[in-house]
């Protein structure tokens, strides 16, 4: 069955996250981070920060909330069975720290076949409290059997 | 801020998850997918067993990046491709070497292996320089 591309372009309603001090200390834990600007508000304020920063890769975690919806839109039309996470990109541009409050929104950026593999890729963009875009990323998953 | 040369190879990124990281990566990022945390799940669709996310991995790659590059906020971009599986309870090895210096940021070349697979493979990261 050859791949649908009626949803390319699509826009999904933003969705906010609240970053929370003790959130950022357990990812930052469980990837195994030790630098204690991600776990001591002390050493995060004695750095500059107001709280505890988050890791970049922490933006798995506030974008989610977003990209989940498009992932499952009957309109793109995912066969989860046969899917593989074929790649991720993300482009950091401020810190995100404990207190901070990010508004994400997913998009549908492309979905391609070839050599009867789904090519679908997601983009994220989210800004925090006073507007400033923190993370732009990029999700493309693969769909084998199209 | 860290000084980079072009050739430099970064220093090297080892570790080894134990065999509940998976749970409390899943805790972590909210990601639950069974191919992750279910042994038998994981085995009846043809993998070898629960498996790493992907994305931990790629976490394991940032953390190269920052640790050379002197903090959370040195890293400005992350592109990875996924390439196999990783697995719990065996070493993630991550290589990182600097390709280009220039207009404040040195553009990396980085890789993790596993069991001498490469299972992220020519990822392209930029750390800020000033």
């Amino acid at each position: 069955m050859p791949v649908s591309t009626s949803a390319i372009g699509k826009t999904y309603a933003p969705t906010t996250y609240a970053v929370g001090r003790e959130k950022i200390k357990e990812y930052a834990s469980a990837v195994g981070e030790t630098n204690p600007v991600h776990l001591d508000p002390e050493a995060a304020r004695a750095a500059g920060y107001a709280d505890v920063v988050a890791p970049p890769m922490f933006a798995v975690v506030y974008k989610s909330p977003a990209v989940i919806p498009a992932l499952f839109d009957p309109e793109v039309g995912i066969n989860f069975a046969m899917m593989v996470h074929g790649g991720q990109e993300f482009v950091w541009s401020a810190p995100v720290v404990a207190g901070d409050e990010i508004t994400t929104t997913a998009s549908v950026k492309d979905i391609s076949e070839r050599a009867s593999m789904g090519f679908f890729v997601f983009e994220t963009t989210s800004v925090n409290q006073r507007g400033e875009t923190v993370c732009v990323g990029e999700w493309t998953n693969i769909v084998r059997g199209v | 801020m860290a000084e980079f040369t072009e050739g430099q190879e970064l220093p090297e990124l080892r570790v080894t998850p134990d065999r509940f990281l998976t749970y409390r990566y899943a805790g972590a990022s909210g990601d639950f997918n069974p191919i992750h945390i279910d042994e038998e799940f994981a085995k009846g669709v043809g993998l070898p067993g629960k498996i790493l996310h992907g994305l931990y991995t790629m976490a394991q790659v940032a953390r190269a990046q920052t640790d050379a590059g002197g903090g959370p906020e040195s890293l400005k971009r992350l592109k990875v491709q996924f390439r196999g599986m990783g697995l719990p309870e065996q070493e993630i090895v991550v290589t990182s070497k600097v390709v280009s210096v220039g207009d404040g940021v040195a553009t990396i070349q980085a890789d993790a292996e596993q069991n001498g697979t490469r299972i992220i493979r020519n990822a392209e990261a930029e750390i800020a320089t000033d």
